[in-house]
Parts: C-alpha cells; sequence; structure tokens
C-alpha cells in the first residue's frame, strides 16, 4: 500500500479545480462540525476543574428568585465536609447602559471568604487587603478590566434592578485566574445596608467549598435535609450542575447541536461521494489500463479508496485548523450566557473530527471504486468517457 | 434563441443520481437555517400575540421586568384613579395588582427542572387578559385558596402540573384545579393563582410586583402613561403591555447567530459542491456545448442554459429542504428569556414566507456554483469542444 502512495497523490492532483473544490467543501463542513463538537464538549463533558469540583452551590428549591435567609449560612458551615461557605448573590444590574457590551457577572460576596472558596482567584497581597478592608471596594477580572479600561482607584456605579439600590464602588484589585476573568466582586455588607430594612438579610445562593470531591454527597443531603421542613426548603448542587441550568435556559441546546451536526456529517458524505463517484466514473478506462499492467482489483480498490481517503483526510485538517481559529474567537467573547472559556479543539475532538474524516472518505468511495476494480478489462478500456 | 429548459430538465433527470445528491446537500443546508427561522419566528408571534393594545404595565422605575420591578399596594391606590383608566363590569377602575415570581418545574426532557412563571392576580386581572384566555379544562382558582390554573402549553410538557397534582411552594401544598388556553400567548407559559394567598405566602402583602391598567382609548393612554412616568412621588415606569412583550424577542437571539452562521459555513460547503457538479456536466457535455454552438446557438445562451440548470438544481434542493422543515411545524418547544428569568412555551412555525426564504437561499448557492463552469462552457472553442470526447 506505501509504496502506491505517490500514485495516489498523482492521482489526486489530477483534476485539480475538482479537488480543490472537494477539499474546500470538506474543510467547511468539517471546520463547523469541529467548533459544535467542541462546544458540546466544553458544555457537557469537560471535566470539572480541581477547585471546581470541590465547590458546590445551595439555593431556594423554588427557584433562584426566592432568596434564603442569612441565617441560614451558619448553619451550612456546621455541615460536615464543609470547609467554608459563604455569601455568593448574583447583583446583576447595569454598568453604564444595558447594552450587551456593558454586560458582566457582578457578585456580592464575603472578601474574607472568597479566596478560600475560590482559591484560583490570584491577586496581590496589597491589593487583596485593600479589598477586604474598605467597604465600597471591588475587584474586577482582568478580561473585563481590560475590555472597560478600568484602572485601580477607579469608581464605579451599578445601579440595581434586582436590589433598588445604587452602589457607589471603588476598583481596588484586579484578578486573574485560570478558568473566569470577567467577574466583578464587592462587598455583601455594602449591598445589605444599601437595602430597605425589610428586604436586607436575605440571599440567592451560598458558595460551598468542600475538603474532598468524595464528600459531595453526605454534604448536600446535609445540607438540603437540614432545611427539608423549613418555609425556605434548599437545593445544593455541584457548581458544574449548576451552571448547566443555565444553559437549559436556552432550549434544548443539546439535540440542537446533534441535529445540526448529524445534518453537517451526512452533507459531507453526500457532496465526498458524489465527487468520488464523478471521478471513478471518468477514469475507467484508466482502470482497464491499469489492470492489463497487472494491478489486481484489490490493488485498485484500495488505490481509489485510498485517494479518496487522502483528499478527505486533507480537507478534514483543514478545517478543524479553521475550527480551532474561530474557538480562539470564541474564548475571547464576552460569557454572556455561558462559560466560553474551555471551547477549543481539544485532543478527543481532533481525533473525532479526524477519523470522521477518514470514515467518510472511506464510505463515499466504496461503492464508485468498488464497480470500478471488478469492471472486466475490455468492457472497461471501451468505456468512451 | 434560447436553449429550451426541458434540454436542462432533461439533464438533471439523466444524471439522477448526481442530482438527487447534491440537491440533498443544499437541502440539509436549507433545513438547518429554516428550522432555526421556524424557532425564531415562533418565538416572536407568541410574543408579539400577548398583550391587549389597550392594556399598560406599570413597574418600579429602573426595573426591566416584572419579576424584579416592586410596586408597592400604597402606590397601587395613587395609579389605581390616574384619568385615562377604562372601567370593568363592576363600574371600577380597570386595573390589576400583580405579584410576579418564578417557579422550577421539572420535565423528563429537562430533569434539572427549568423556571417558569408564577403570577398571582385577581379574578379582574384575569378578566383584562382579554376573551382570549378560556379555562378548557377544571375550573378558575378559588381566591384564598393554594389553587393554580396552568397555561396549556404547561400541562403538556410538564406532567408535574397537570391538572389534580399539586405543587410545593410558599409555604404549603398547591392544587392545579385548572388548565387555561391562551393562544399563542406568554400566559400558556405562566401559572396563574390568586394574588392574595401568593403574596402573603411569600411574605410581600404589601410589595407586590406590578401593576396592569386597561386605557379607555390610544390617545388617554399615552397621557396616562406620561402621567406615571412623571409622577416623581410614584416612582414607576408605564409601558404598553404589548411593547413589553415585544422587547423579549432578544431571547432568541444567541441560537438566531448561531444558525445563520452554521447556515452560511454550511452553505459555503454546499456550494462549492454545486460548483463540483456543475464543472462535471460541463466536462461532461463536451461534445453536445460544440453540438450546440454548430446548431447556432450563442455563446451567452450556452451561460444562460447552463446557469439555470444550476439554478434548477439548487431550486430541486430548496424545495426539498422546506419538505425536510415541514414537520417542525407547530412543533412545542421552550426557550428561557433572560429579561424574565422564566421560559416560554411556543410552537415552531414554518410560514411561506420563510419557505420562500429557504428558496431564496438555495438559489443564492445554486448561482454561486453555476456562474463559474456556466462562464467556462461559454468559453469552449467549438472544434476543441467537438473533439472532447
Amino acid at each position: 500500500m506505501v509504496q502506491h502512495l505517490p500514485l495516489i497523490f498523482k492521482n489526486s492532483l489530477r483534476n485539480k479545480r475538482r479537488t480543490i473544490l472537494t477539499l474546500f467543501s470538506i474543510a467547511a463542513s468539517l471546520c463547523l462540525l469541529g467548533l459544535l463538537m467542541a462546544i458540546y464538549y466544553s458544555f457537557y463533558f469537560s471535566e470539572a476543574t480541581k477547585e471546581q469540583s470541590l465547590r458546590l452551590i445551595t439555593r431556594n428549591k423554588v427557584s433562584l428568585a426566592n432568596p434564603l435567609p442569612l441565617s441560614y449560612l451558619p448553619k451550612i458551615r456546621q455541615v460536615p465536609g464543609v470547609q467554608e461557605a459563604m455569601v455568593f448573590q448574583w447583583f446583576g444590574g447595569t454598568y453604564k447602559d444595558t447594552s450587551p457590551e456593558n454586560f458582566f457577572g457582578r457578585f456580592a460576596i464575603e472578601p474574607d471568604r472568597l479566596f478560600t472558596v475560590y482559591p484560583e482567584y490570584r491577586l496581590s497581597a496589597e491589593e487583596r487587603k485593600a479589598f477586604q478592608s474598605e467597604r465600597v471596594a471591588c475587584i474586577v477580572g482582568v478580561k473585563t478590566a481590560t475590555r472597560h479600561n478600568m484602572k485601580i482607584g477607579d469608581r464605579i456605579t451599578l445601579v440595581g434592578d434586582i436590589f433598588p439600590v445604587k452602589l457607589e464602588l471603588v476598583v481596588r484589585g484586579i484578578y486573574a485566574s485560570d478558568a473566569d476573568n470577567e467577574n466583578m466582586f464587592f462587598h455583601y455588607a455594602y449591598l445589605n445596608e444599601s437595602m430597605p430594612v425589610g428586604r436586607r438579610d436575605s440571599v440567592g445562593t451560598f458558595g460551598i467549598r468542600m475538603d474532598k470531591p468524595e464528600s459531595v454527597n453526605g454534604i448536600v443531603q446535609g445540607i438540603d435535609d437540614q432545611f427539608r421542613n423549613s418555609p425556605q426548603q434548599t437545593k445544593t448542587e455541584t457548581e458544574k450542575a449548576f451552571q448547566l441550568s443555565f444553559l437549559a435556559f436556552l432550549g434544548n441546546v443539546k439535540a440542537f447541536l446533534i441535529a445540526i451536526c448529524a445534518a453537517v456529517t451526512f452533507t459531507i458524505l453526500l457532496v465526498t461521494g458524489n465527487t468520488m463517484a464523478m471521478s471513478v466514473r471518468e477514469r475507467v478506462k484508466e482502470v482497464g489500463v491499469l489492470k492489463t499492467l497487472g494491478y489486481t482489483p484489490g490493488i485498485i480498490l484500495s488505490l481509489l479508496v485510498g485517494e479518496s481517503m487522502v483528499i478527505s483526510l486533507v480537507g478534514g485538517l483543514m478545517g478543524l485548523g479553521l475550527a480551532a481559529l474561530l474557538c480562539t474567537v470564541l474564548r475571547n467573547m464576552p460569557s454572556t450566557f455561558a462559560d466560553m472559556s474551555g471551547i477549543g479543539i481539544v485532543p478527543p475532538i481532533f481525533a473525532i473530527g479526524m477519523a470522521v474524516s477518514l470514515v467518510i472518505g472511506f464510505i463515499s468511495s466504496l461503492i464508485p471504486a468498488y464497480g470500478a476494480s471488478r469492471r472486466p478489462i475490455l468492457e472497461a478500456l471501451r468505456v468512451n468517457d | 434563441m434560447d436553449i429550451p429548459l426541458s434540454y436542462n430538465l432533461r439533464n438533471l433527470v439523466a444524471r439522477r443520481t448526481t442530482t438527487i445528491m447534491t440537491a440533498l446537500g443544499i437541502a440539509l443546508t436549507v433545513a438547518v437555517l429554516l428550522s432555526i427561522f421556524a424557532l425564531v419566528e415562533g418565538l416572536n408571534s407568541a410574543l408579539a400575540s400577548t398583550g391587549h393594545p389597550l392594556n399598560v404595565m406599570v413597574m418600579r422605575k429602573g426595573s426591566t421586568a416584572e419579576l424584579n420591578s416592586t410596586v408597592t399596594q400604597e402606590t397601587f391606590q395613587i395609579v389605581k384613579v390616574k384619568p385615562g383608566i377604562a372601567k370593568n363590569a363592576k363600574g371600577e377602575p380597570a386595573a390589576s395588582l400583580e405579584v410576579v415570581t418564578v417557579i422550577v418545574l421539572e420535565s423528563p426532557e429537562l430533569p434539572s427542572g427549568i423556571n417558569i412563571t408564577l403570577r398571582g392576580l385577581t379574578a379582574d386581572g384575569f378578566a383584562m387578559r382579554g376573551s382570549d384566555i378560556k379555562i378548557i379544562e377544571g375550573r378558575m382558582f378559588t381566591p384564598g385558596r393554594r389553587e393554580v390554573v396552568v397555561g396549556q402549553g404547561i400541562a403538556n410538557r410538564y406532567p408535574m402540573a397537570r391538572l389534580g397534582k399539586t405543587l410545593t411552594f410558599g409555604k404549603g401544598q398547591w392544587e392545579v384545579v385548572g388548565v387555561m388556553d391562551a393562544g399563542r400567548s406568554a400566559a400558556n407559559s405562566e401559572l396563574f393563582c390568586d394574588l392574595f394567598q401568593l403574596s402573603s405566602d411569600q411574605n410581600r402583602e404589601t410589595t407586590l410586583s406590578s401593576a396592569l391598567l386597561r386605557a379607555t382609548d390610544e390617545v388617554s393612554m399615552q397621557a396616562l402613561m406620561n402621567n406615571l412616568a412623571n409622577d416623581r412621588q410614584l416612582n414607576v415606569d408605564a409601558v404598553t403591555e404589548r411593547s413589553y412583550y415585544a422587547s423579549q424577542t432578544s431571547a432568541a437571539a444567541p441560537v438566531q447567530a448561531l444558525g445563520i452562521f452554521v447556515s452560511i459555513i454550511m452553505a459555503v460547503g454546499s456550494s462549492f459542491a454545486a460548483m463540483n457538479t456543475m464543472y462535471a456536466a460541463v466536462a461532461r457535455r463536451s461534445a453536445e456545448i460544440g453540438t450546440l454552438r454548430v446548431l447556432g446557438f450563442s455563446k451567452v445562451g450556452i451561460l444562460i442554459s447552463f446557469f439555470l440548470e444550476s439554478l434548477l438544481l439548487s431550486l430541486l434542493g430548496g424545495l426539498l429542504g422546506c419538505l425536510l422543515v415541514l414537520p417542525l411545524n407547530n412543533l412545542q418547544t421552550g426557550m428561557g428569556s433572560f429579561v424574565t428569568f422564566s421560559e416560554i412555551t411556543f410552537n415552531f412555525r414554518v410560514t411561506p414566507a420563510i419557505m420562500a426564504a429557504g428558496i431564496a437561499f438555495a438559489l443564492v448557492m445554486g448561482a454561486i456554483g453555476g456562474l463559474f463552469p456556466a462562464a467556462s462552457a461559454a468559453r469552449k472553442e467549438i472544434l476543441t469542444a467537438l473533439r472532447q470526447a
């Protein structure tokens, strides 16, 4: 087989225009397939990071719009296995205006506990101290800080929508992490004091850090059972599951992605199948010549199938390369509804993409190539095409 | 003189395997685009058909949604005596104070559950929703009891919220006593219950969410909205109910953007495939082209003929694509809106306009794929063309 490789390459270049068109067609489809699989993978398959797998989120069982009393916090902290728990309150609100460019996550938290629950947030010791000691201080992720040109010492006004308050904050630190770099954190105490008396001391979610990942079931039960007979029941889940529940909001994303992937794969199959059929049909006569030279039907079959596989493999490589570029673009987009920072053509996706190209190259050429390789020499030589 | 179209049709039939494969590729591309369009159209039509044209919604200034708005009883008492509000059957102002929250409902499709809007209102408020809403199963909720009426979309999609089931929220168990048919409007994906029972269960008897007012006519509606917005003591904003729902169409934006992006890349692939097919057609019919030229058909005639053939091919693809998405029509689905923080149920809608757009999209692919091969066919020299066989 290996000694025939030069012939396969030569053959694939015999109709350059067709080969190039086919390459582009396969590349476009595989780019799409790779991109969609990368999105799917990062949403549903990617492993939680080490820190992430140690975190749980507790919210009101009825829904996120129903708060929990702040008095739950000390009780949660006493559940065996809980290393630390803190208020983790989505603030929302508007920064400057409601345009999507000015959207980023804003959370009211407890600065003394933030770095225990989220150890991946890196902040210099001075910045951390400045943030923790000032009531109106806030920190922002480096991505958001760059995008909005925020510097330490800048004053930022947030107008609440869920909370009827206007917060005047000062940037005291810019954090970096391996996961998100887009959020803003400020003191829950400041938010709480700013609220009307009747609406104080209520919390949307609690962030919890466990001592080890194995404690998860015990803690979930420990917390939720404790409040089962309270007016406000809780639901505790892993951070990953919590994030996925937001994705479910966009509709049936899973089915949507799978359906498109299937349509794309089928389209490539049609395209390459069609091209290979055309190119084989064109050289039936040539097959006859090869046979007179002593090539067996088996070798002819593998020559034709090999050519198709080479073309689709090259097209697949081009497509996946393009997809990798697009993934970089996606990673740098502000993540409004889902965390895109993990999207990339990771090895499993690359392997699947390559396998799809090869299988498509194989299947699409099999029938026409088989037919051609079985043609009797005389009949093949007589064909005028 | 033009080359008859039947020549192209026959050619497509003669090479039927290639024709069908290329057309199917185009059809799938069209189908992907159209299914996204049908989804967005369904959502938009549900949102556009919600709201009485004379209804005005009052929310706290700065609130973008009922969920994070607060309107106190006190404010409501001032609001409802403003001029321009119609009278209801009892001779009172047609105004409804409402409390809105979300609860999580689980379904077999989505075991982790999704947010659904729960609205506490009075019988008067129910009446203000217009005659489009009817109880089709069971009965209306009784004031002062933990009873809910669910939209038909909810009853269809969430078995746990069907007639006779009980839901746990607030301070106890709520019985589902009725199912309402709200046409395509948003109430189809909401739960309705008694205002006072829900607000007391939520410990917010005095601070509710929003108020709905019915204006007497369009002119006084505008005046009423200005009056409310300018009353600094009230600190409220007023918008028409129609525009409140219409503004939520942005929910579909991410899916729409992804769908269009996917379709365009697929279209690039399909155009190349169509180009391949047409080049092959030109190459195989070299002798025919020479013959046509000898018979006196012009270069332009040949160009047009091959271009038309490509358009025919893609038209077939477009039609097949429309056929593929037709089964989606009226299929029920749901999508979350980050404005209301809850899900809205709607049906896919494959309208004639959408199908026309799909066919146009297919023709564009055919045009791009056909232009160069047709030009190369027209450029062929008669003698070389005749000799290539």
